[in-house]
């Protein structure tokens, strides 16, 4: 195992991230603090409570989850495709290091972020909103592996764009609407019967559901389909990345 | 001594049906300095991606320093370096931070000594923390280099190392290229400067269409294949060359002002006495004398044409 390769890779993608601090951590968090304002506070404060918690609290899993989603996909894409955009990704294909390695630097280097993000906006909602959370250890790895899953479908992407457009195309037009569908702002049990099993389908679902349940001791699914949910998306997104590194698809000539 | 890369029948053929290798075959032993030439799309880059692995061969095999660079890719990858021929760099990036992230990469550990030798060795240590696009061309092509070199490599690809590059950077190069040939560096360069080749290659192979029509000592080829020419200058103008002359295979030109007589330089008789003794008995008078060695630019512009009429 090359570690010092996956260390390399790790320390490189952070200190992108260090370098750009406003743009990687200051703009997700002062976004995050107006969905607190707008929707926690302001529109919140009308809004009876929700499964037995005020609808600013509610929304705290939900909030935290969209932006770590967002972020795990966009940090990943971008760290992978921009090495394939300037060319460099040439030292990564003749470099001494399987793909589980490569993949790996960049995955943790995505995750390690977007997870500081999600922290960040969980001390940020302390300010706006009176939360405890029920369950902290498993709100923590429903944290991380959230991190991680969608760091790893966010490599996929970055290595499935030939463009800059590509890039943003899956998290624009999939991602972000199934996370707002996905029950980040209400409980699915608040929709229609039809719509509810409809949402059933959205993989987000269980997601939020499992990490509202960590904070709130309530959940729209049963806490192992969430469970299953994540681990059986990161087990998919880790086998298509295989595929990829032995076929070379969008990698090698 | 076994070579330290051998290419054994490698073939390239992409997607669409263009085959850029063709069945190659090649040894090239332990610090030999080896010149690839060959006109654009002979397949001199696929050559070099191929066995470093960026390309995937459709047939053959590829080892280095006796490690086949499919069943023991680590093994193989880390006695290579490539200096790519495009300029691909984070620009963004600290020369030094991407100079320790290729020796990471590569999976050495940190050594800023190291670096700091190779980076002077190249004239960027004072540029160490600059940002990659605040660097020349010239500057940002040692970058490459530093890259390449961060993690000790045993043999060093060199894609065109030299295009664009100014006379001054391009000798500092070809002074690098012969300090690390001193350390036991094996070299392939791909380059179209055929005087650089001339000059510091142990051996040039020559491509085209993705098959080595040629890979000769260059002395030897030099030896082989140049030929001298004596250019003449007369002081009046012929319609024709002489019937008295015609043992001689002259060529007449300069709308008859010039004869250009051609000979083996090595020859035991050049004939050159004996041509200006019959030219003097022919009434030919002669205003001045030239004569010119063929370069490697001509053998190999002779080469490819021959392999073309083939």
């Amino acid at each position: 195992m090359n570690f010092t390769a996956i260390l390399a890779i790790y320390r490189f993608e952070m200190a992108r991230t260090f370098r750009t601090i406003a743009q990687s951590i200051i703009s997700p968090v002062l976004s995050t603090a107006l969905y607190f304002i707008v929707f926690g506070t302001a529109i919140g404060s009308r809004i009876e409570q929700v499964e037995g918690v005020s609808y600013g609290a509610f929304i705290v899993p939900g909030l935290i989850m969209l932006t770590v989603l967002t972020q795990s996909i966009s940090n990943a894409s971008f760290g992978i495709y921009f090495p394939k955009f300037i060319g460099t990704v040439y030292e990564l294909l003749s470099a001494p290091a399987s793909f589980l390695e490569i993949t790996a630097g960049y995955v943790l280097a995505a995750a390690t972020k977007a997870l500081m993000i999600g922290l960040i906006i969980l001390a940020t909602a302390f300010f706006f909103v009176d939360i405890t959370i029920a369950h902290p250890g498993w709100m923590l790895a429903f944290l991380v592996l959230t991190c991680l899953s969608f760091s790893l479908f966010g490599f996929i992407i970055g290595i499935w764009a030939q463009n800059f457009e590509q890039l943003q195309l899956i998290p624009l037009l999939a991602v972000t609407p199934l996370v707002f569908l996905g029950g980040a702002f209400y409980s699915i049990s608040m929709l229609p019967p039809a719509w509810q099993s409809i949402s059933l389908f959205n993989p987000v679902v269980y997601l939020v559901s499992g990490f509202r349940w960590s904070f709130f001791d309530t959940a729209d699914v049963a806490l192992g389909w969430s469970v299953l949910a994540i681990v059986g998306f990161t087990l998919a997104c880790v086998l298509t990345i295989g595929w990829i590194f032995r076929t070379g698809w969008r990698l090698r000539a | 001594m076994q070579p330290i890369l051998e290419i054994d029948a490698l073939s390239k053929t992409y997607a669409g049906g263009f085959t850029a290798l063709d069945s190659v075959s090649l040894d090239i032993a332990q610090g030999e300095i080896l010149a690839l030439l060959g006109p654009n799309g002979a397949g001199k880059t696929t050559l070099i991606s191929t066995v470093c692995g960026i390309t995937q061969p459709t047939s053959g095999h590829v080892s280095v320093g006796g490690f086949d660079t499919v069943r023991d890719y680590r093994k193989a990858r880390e006695l290579i370096g490539l200096v790519p021929q495009e300029i691909n760099l984070e620009p963004f990036e600290k020369v030094i931070n991407t100079v320790r992230f290729s020796r990471g990469l590569f999976g050495k550990r940190r050594d800023d000594a190291f670096l700091e030798k190779i980076l002077r060795q190249l004239s960027l240590w004072d540029k160490k923390d600059n940002r990659i696009m605040t660097l020349s061309g010239g500057m940002k092509r040692r970058v490459l280099i530093a890259k390449a070199l961060s993690h000790e490599p045993r043999v060093l690809f060199l894609d065109e190392p030299t295009a664009g590059v100014d006379v001054e950077l391009r000798r500092d190069m070809w002074d690098v290229v012969r300090t690390l040939k001193e350390d036991g560096v094996t070299i392939i360069l791909t380059t179209h400067y055929l005087e650089e080749a001339e000059a510091i290659a142990d051996r040039v192979g020559v491509i085209d269409k993705g098959k080595i029509l040629l890979v000769e000592e260059t002395a030897a080829l030099m030896k082989r294949m140049g030929q001298k020419e004596m250019r003449i200058e007369l002081r009046n103008p012929i319609a024709s060359v002489p019937e008295s002359l015609s043992a001689y295979n002259l060529r007449l030109e300069g709308e008859g002002c010039r004869l250009v007589y051609s000979y083996d330089r090595q020859a035991a008789r050049t004939g050159i006495g004996r041509l200006l003794r019959d030219m003097q008995d022919a009434d030919l008078h002669v205003a001045d004398v030239e004569t010119k060695q063929s370069s490697l630019e001509d053998i190999f512009v002779g080469l490819v044409a021959k392999g073309e009429a083939a």
